[in-house]
């Protein structure tokens, strides 16, 4: 408890306060002869304690995150979980010709950028909607209610989702009852294949759509009330406010948010996918990830499936930094800063 | 006696009238001005009628939208046998209320067992996670710090790109922790995201103060425990929200990492046996009457899916009122 340092060690430490100026307290500018550049050693030693913090988050991505990275060399290996890593075959850039001429990649392809572009275009917009909406609710505690409300599916997990979907809208769910007491049968939305991309929809909707707005009401309420205000003297009415303060206050957020979804177009809803894929078939359900899971883990050809997966990687990180690197061009902040 | 009660019986009988005389004073003629919202600012016009009934069914809508599944799905689960095969299916007005299923399932078996093993992940991932992301975003703090800009690059490059499902699944695998517990901790067990979340926030933290204890000769696992920490509640418990939603929603992980069904986490359970409808051994979920066709373990797959909600419900509040500014970056990545 009483483990002091030792005093030459606090002023190391201290080395902000002492450039705050020539005015600051003691004998700063003058004082003591010290190394403008301290040897590595000399800061290792001063900043040892925060590093020695950062070791088990090092320890566990390099283990966790860094060696499967080296471990994608099965791309170019004929690997078979018998021989190991470091005896399989190297077979050059044949299990990528293999992916490229294989149809059923460029099935997955197609319906995961089908997916991405169908939920641009019908989920993107709702968050967005659902703010402004919010927003113009005035009274805070009614406001906040439907906040938390609309958050929470967002914590639910997808196989809960999925299953909510199935009993309220599926072949033995109370939609179905009720449309079958008024006529219709043969109607089930959870295993039609051509109702699919909307069942998907509906669900990220449902989940995701409330969540989303939390950014946006963020933006908003930076927005100066002084803009409005002047707005209305100017005699511009509520939409017209809408159209020239509001939205262009969500701007950046809004392209922030199409960067990152840019990024990752080839990632649609994994977990929500995988459990539907059984239901609606590979025709409509196999995206890139499912494919590269059934590939490697359920079929067991491990290099083929590290070549879709290294590919569809690639490919995504080419997405966001290029996407990133436009939004700069337009002057926006993206998502990381220039350096 | 009058006498003795005195003050009080003074206070409360004078009260009504005095505020009526002052509500009275300040709005001299409630008649001649329509009510008017102290919420809603002087300039802004006022809403019509159509447009204030359309709002309101809209955000009804909304919020029904969310609230009717959960609460079919509550009442469903305390619901008899008998009401479920007279309701057909999923109830939606209670008749007999019963706890039949939860007695059911958490009187042993496969989703007593299911529950504990998501808490108990939960519980130790969500320690070890918060815990090592905090050390990490303070050792990463401090802008002059030997060696934080490679560290940091060394997160970062994480959000950007993925080793990909098949290398990570060979590593558990060659590690020999499939069919353990570890398989569904470690290898997730740190969001980048997360630790630059807590790093912004202790950035945040006014230098002044850190330093006040550094001179007054606090090391820096002191200044984080004493002083960073108590003044990061909130920004710990959103996080440690993330992590712990995280791990008690995950079921993929398990299904690639966990061949054995005794080890299963509640949400594979849940799939297994409510989603896709496979019979759970002595528990009559899924199980059909072949007489009427009704599913009759429909309470009991029902209140499979209550489990799964509850920790959410029930930590949820508490962590609810933290989602502010300051941590509205989380929106983007959720």
């Amino acid at each position: 408890m009483t483990t002091r340092t030792v005093p030459t060690d606090v002023t190391d430490h201290a080395e902000p306060v002492d450039r705050s100026g020539p005015g600051g307290a003691g004998p700063a500018p003058t004082g003591p002869p010290r190394p403008r550049r301290r040897s590595v050693w000399t800061r290792i030693k001063r900043d040892r304690s925060l590093l020695l913090m950062t070791v088990p988050v090092i320890v566990l991505l390099g283990v966790f995150a860094y060696v499967p990275m080296l471990g994608n060399v099965i791309a170019w290996q004929d690997y078979s979980p018998y021989v190991g890593i470091l005896d399989s075959p190297f077979v050059g850039w044949w299990n990528f010709e293999r992916v490229f001429t294989n149809p059923l990649f460029w099935d997955a392809v197609r319906n995961t950028l089908v997916i991405t572009a169908f939920q641009l275009v019908f989920f993107f917009p709702i968050p967005i909607a659902l703010a402004l909406l919010l927003n113009s609710v005035i009274t805070p505690a009614i406001r906040t209610t439907i906040q938390s409300v609309v958050y929470l599916p967002h914590f639910f997990s997808w196989v809960l989702v999925v299953t909510i979907f199935q009993q309220l809208l599926g072949g033995a769910g109370q939609l179905h009852r009720i449309l079958e007491g008024a006529g219709f049968s043969g109607f089930d939305i959870m295993t039609n294949p051509d109702t699919f991309l909307l069942l998907i929809t509906a669900q990220s909707v449902w989940k995701d759509a409330g969540w989303g707005i939390i950014i946006f009401l963020a933006a908003l309420s930076t927005v100066d009330p002084a803009l409005y205000e002047a707005s209305v003297m100017d005699g511009a009415n509520r939409w017209r406010r809408m159209w020239h303060i509001t939205l262009p206050a969500l701007r950046p957020v809004i392209i922030l948010l199409l960067i990152l979804r840019l990024g990752d177009a080839l990632t649609v809803g994994f977990e929500q996918l995988i459990l539907q894929r059984g239901a609606v078939g590979a025709g409509v359900a196999e995206v890139l990830d499912t494919f590269v899971y059934y590939q490697g883990v359920i079929n067991g050809d491990w290099s083929f499936a590290a070549a879709a997966g290294l590919v569809k990687g690639i490919v995504s990180l080419i997405l966001v930094l290029g996407a990133n690197k436009i939004a700069h061009v337009f002057g926006e902040a993206g998502v990381y800063k220039r350096a | 006696m009058s006498t003795a009660l005195g003050p009080d019986g003074a206070a409360t009988a004078t009260h009504p009238p005095v505020d009526a005389a002052a509500a009275g004073s300040a709005r001299p003629d409630p008649r001649r001005r329509p009510r008017r919202s102290k919420h809603r600012p002087v300039w802004e016009e006022r809403p019509t009628a159509l447009g204030t009934g359309a709002k309101v069914i809209v955000l009804a809508l909304i919020v029904l939208a969310v609230v009717y599944p959960l609460y079919t799905v509550i009442i469903t689960s305390l619901s008899t046998t008998a009401a479920v095969t007279q309701a057909g299916g999923l109830v939606t007005v209670p008749t007999e209320v019963t706890t039949a299923a939860y007695r059911q399932i958490l009187a042993g078996g496969i989703v007593t067992r299911a529950t504990l093993v998501s808490i108990g992940i939960t519980a130790v991932g969500t320690l070890l996670s918060t815990t090592v992301s905090i050390l990490c975003a303070y050792g990463l703090s401090r802008p002059t710090s030997f060696g934080h800009r490679p560290i940091l690059f060394v997160l970062l490059i994480t959000m950007f790109f993925g080793a990909g499902m098949i290398p990570t699944y060979l590593l558990v695998s060659n590690l020999g922790l499939i069919d353990t517990y570890w398989s569904l901790i470690l290898p997730g067990a740190v969001s980048a995201f997360n630790v630059l979340l807590l790093r912004n926030f202790f950035m945040g933290i006014d230098p002044g103060i850190t330093d006040a204890a550094r001179i007054d000769g606090a090391g820096e696992w002191r200044v984080l425990g004493q002083i960073v920490l108590p003044m990061s509640k909130a920004v710990t418990a959103v996080v440690a929200l993330f992590y712990g939603v995280g791990y008690w929603n995950a079921f993929f992980n398990a299904m690639l990492y966990i061949n054995d069904n005794a080890k299963w986490p509640l949400q594979l359970v849940l799939r297994s046996y409510v989603l896709q409808g496979v019979t759970l051994p002595g528990s009559g979920v899924g199980q059909v009457d072949v007489a009427t066709g009704a599913v009759t373990g429909l309470p009991v797959k029902m209140a499979v899916m209550v489990l799964a909600i509850i920790p959410v419900l029930v930590v949820y509040p508490f962590v609810q009122r933290h989602f502010t500014k300051g941590v509205i970056f989380g929106a983007i990545k959720g």
